[in-house]
Order: C-alpha cells, then structure tokens, then sequence
C-alpha cells in the first residue's frame, strides 16, 4: 500500500530511459563527449601526448602526425587543457559505438605551417 | 541433531553480489558459524602508476580508483598535494567541491538501496531507486562534464565553475528530487517485507563497531559517532554538520542511515548554495609537492584516507589509499557468525561493499 502513489504516477509519466539508437543520447553545454583535432593549428609540441593519464595520444614530430586511440581516451580533457595551441576541443555529443577495427585508432596529418618569420628561417 | 560443519563457497560470482568478494561460510546446518574472506579479484595496481604520471595527471586516475565515489576520490588526493605544497584553494572551490561530493553521496546512496531492493527480488523498488539517480546523475553531468566519473577536480581548486543561473533552477530540482526520495525512502523504512529481511539482522554492537575499526554507515548504524565531515575540512565546518547516528547496529539501522544520510545531503548542497562565494575557482600551481602528507575525506562509505609522499619532483614516490571497504570487512566477517544461511547476501550488501575501490 504504500507504493500505491508510486505505482499510479507509473501510468501517468513519460518514460524515464532514451531509446538510445533511435534517440541521441542526452547531453549538456558542459557535457564532455568527444576530442575533436584541428591539424592546422597544431604545432606539434607533444604536450597532449605527454599529459595524457591513459597514454591515448601519440604525436610523431618527424612524420608529422597525429594518432589517437578512441579506445584508451578516457575524455578527462587534460589535453584541451594543456594545448596552448586551442588545436583540440571537447564537443558534448557522445561518440556512436564502434569496433576496434572500424573507428579505433585514427591518424591525422598536421597541416600546420609555421609562419615565416623575416629573420630566422627553417622548421624543427 | 546438529549436522557436521561444511563449507559453502559464497561469490565472488553471486547473483546478488554488485562486486567480487570470495567469503567461505563455514555452516552447521542452515547457520553459518564463521565466515572466512579472500580478496584480490580485482586489483588493478592503481597506486604503483604514481611515479609513472605526473601528480598533477594522477588526479585523473586517483578519481579512477572507485566508480562511485569517484569525486570524492580526486579531492581527497588534491587535498592531499595542495596541503603538502601549502597551497591556499579559493573558497569557491571548497564549496563547489562540497556540492559535487554531496551529489555524489546521494547517487552512491541511491545505488546502494537500489541494489538492496534488487537483492530482495524487490525489483519495483530498485527500478524507481535507480529513477531518482538518474537525475542526480543529470546534474553532476551538466555541471562537471561527466556523470559518473566528473574529472572537475584539479590540484589548486576545480576546472569548472556553475552560474548563478544554474544555482537557482537547480533549487527547484532539488525540491522534486526530495519529494521523490521521500517515497522512496518511506518504503524502505516501513515496508513489511523489507523490515523482515533487516531488522534485528548482522547485529553489530557498538562496542564491536570501534574495535573492529567500523567506517562509514556501518559504524554510525551501530552508534558511533565517527564522520569525518564534523571535522570541518572543505566547506562542511561553515555549513554545520551533525551526523546522522543510529543505535540498534543492525541491518535495519544501516539502511536507516543511509536513506537519512540522503535528506542529510541535500540540506548540506541548499546550504552551500546560498552561502556560495564569489570569486575564483583555482589558483595557479608552481612547483613539485616534497614531504608527505595524510589526506582523510568522509566517502559515502566510510573514511578514505590518501597517504602520499613526493621528492620534489613532478612524480610522486608514495601513494597508498585506504578505502573505507576494507576496514569495514572484519565488521562484516563479525556479523556474519551466527546468522542464517539465507540472509548472508543481505547482510554482505548492508556494508555496501565496495570492493573495486578496496583492491584497487
């Protein structure tokens, strides 16, 4: 009996779960979903691979590029944190679910292009 | 007649255990006359990474170490690093810290009478038990970025800051949380079935609770007055706090404490919210934490302590955690002598065993 308003209010409301693949999942404003890699700005200083808990991301400064495994990358957004770049950002929308195989591991190639300076002159 | 003693194996895999603890009832009939335990299903060697990862990255897995009480983790090992570096967090994020690990509390909470009313085959109950934390969980994700792991703690405050906006529409919320958590808890009280399956069950004297060195609900069910929160660390000494004790130590006064323990929380993040501060979030760290340093922080289980230890370099050379699971075993290997066969997974789940978090 004492679950009786409980058990009426069940009839009533709307249902409380998301009928997740038909519907997006919820999320917020502040919601960290996925990391999001912008190759131009990326100056490749390898701070995210160096600050990143779960050792996710690889940066390779000689061929320059860029890997993350989705797999390991736990969203704690240390590295949107430590690029002084803005080259990584965190977006609220979780990532859809995917084999290892399909969306696992990706490789970006940095586009960045150091502005040439009228003095010094050369890359890395 | 009394039958000869056997011994029944009892998990780690059991339909009613959340988590892998191995027990050995040793039982003469249906009455179990000693429990003996063994651990070590899950340990993952969290706290050896510590002189791998630099200890400002360290949070991120220190929060790792529990799944549910994972807030309250990351500010017990900050809290730790910033009074070793003697470092000053902006009042603002002592009371943003408070709110998070109250919500905390009440999900871990919420999850815990959820799986005991699904241990009883209630299952009505842990669905609208489970209902109520989902919309905790709502609020932790806008305000942190994430539901069960936050990742909002940093050494030096907090990453993320909540509006004025937000402070006020969350106080309506709270009012429809707590109607909902009023029911809820109204049946686990007062409910006949449920009162049969906890009252006067894993009795626990109090005189047992300081010996066996009780933590948490465990301890103040049976009468001691032991929470780390009447201290007055973070926020809690400008909110008053007074903790929620229950005397008869058994199942019953457990659940009791829980489910007063969630009113408790959400008179505690009203509170914080009204007197929040202004100002800053966090301070800029510089420097590497050299000394050592014992952190104590109250868990929705029990006391957590962090005990660290750096050279002045950015990795620390020490990191042990004491959880308050453990100490609460040899409570429950006490209980568990002398009751029925039937009522030892009820009785293992009043301790809300959380056994990740205690292997690590």
């Amino acid at each position: 009996m004492k679950m009786l308003k409980t058990i009426l209010k069940q009839f009533f409301h709307e249902p409380v779960t998301t009928l997740f693949p038909e519907e997006p999942p919820r999320n917020y404003a502040g919601t960290r979903g996925h990391l999001v890699f912008d190759p131009s700005k990326c100056t490749s200083c390898t701070m995210c691979m160096k600050r990143c808990p779960s050792q996710a991301i690889i940066v390779d400064r000689a061929a320059k590029t860029w890997i993350i495994d989705r797999f390991r990358c736990v969203m704690c957004g240390n590295c949107v944190d430590v690029c002084k770049f803005d080259s990584l950002s965190m977006e609220r929308e979780y990532s859809k679910s995917a084999a290892a195989a399909e969306r696992g591991v990706e490789k970006f190639d940095i586009t960045y292009v150091k502005p040439e300076k009228p003095k010094k002159e050369g890359g890395e | 007649m009394t039958g000869k003693q056997t011994i029944i194996p009892f998990g780690p895999q059991h339909p009613v255990l959340p988590e892998p603890i191995h027990l050995d009832l040793v039982v003469e009939d249906e009455r179990v006359i000693s429990a003996i335990p063994s651990i070590g299903y899950v340990h993952r060697g969290l706290e050896s990474l510590v002189d791998r990862r630099e200890y400002q990255d360290f949070v991120y897995l220190a929060e790792r170490i529990c799944g549910i009480c994972s807030f309250t983790h990351s500010s017990t090992f900050c809290q730790g690093i910033e009074g070793m570096m003697g470092i000053e967090v902006p009042p603002r994020a002592t009371y943003l810290r408070t709110m998070w690990g109250e919500y905390s509390r009440i999900h871990s909470h919420l999850l815990w009478l959820g799986l005991f009313a699904d241990s009883l085959g209630f299952e009505s109950l842990f669905y609208n038990a489970w209902k109520i934390r989902e919309s905790i969980l709502n609020e932790l994700e806008a305000t942190t970025g994430g539901r069960v792991i936050q990742g909002v703690c940093k050494v030096g405050g907090v990453r993320r800051d909540v509006t004025p906006q937000f402070l006020s529409e969350m106080d309506d919320r709270l009012d429809g949380i707590e109607d909902e958590m009023k029911e809820l808890t109204n049946v686990f009280l007062n409910d006949y079935t449920l009162k049969k399956r906890l009252v006067g069950k894993g009795v626990l004297s109090k005189e047992d609770a300081y010996i066996l060195g009780a933590a948490g609900p465990t301890a103040r069910g049976s009468g001691l007055d032991i929470d780390i929160r009447s201290t007055g660390y973070l926020a809690y000494g400008d909110v008053g706090f007074k903790p929620v004790v229950e005397k008869d130590g058994d199942g019953y006064a457990r659940c009791a404490v829980r489910c007063k323990e969630l009113f408790q929380s959400v008179e505690i993040i009203r509170r914080v919210m009204t007197d929040m501060p202004s100002g800053d979030v966090s301070v800029p760290v510089k420097g590497n934490p050299d000394g050592e340093y014992f952190s104590r922080s109250e868990q929705p289980r029990g006391e957590v302590v962090h005990y660290l230890k750096g050279n002045g370099t950015k990795y620390l050379t020490q990191f042990r955690v004491r959880t308050p699971t453990l100490t609460n075993v040899p409570a429950l290997v006490s209980i568990i002598g002398g009751c029925e066969l039937a009522d030892v997974p009820q009785i293992v789940l009043t301790i809300d065993p959380c056994i990740g978090c205690m292997e690590r």
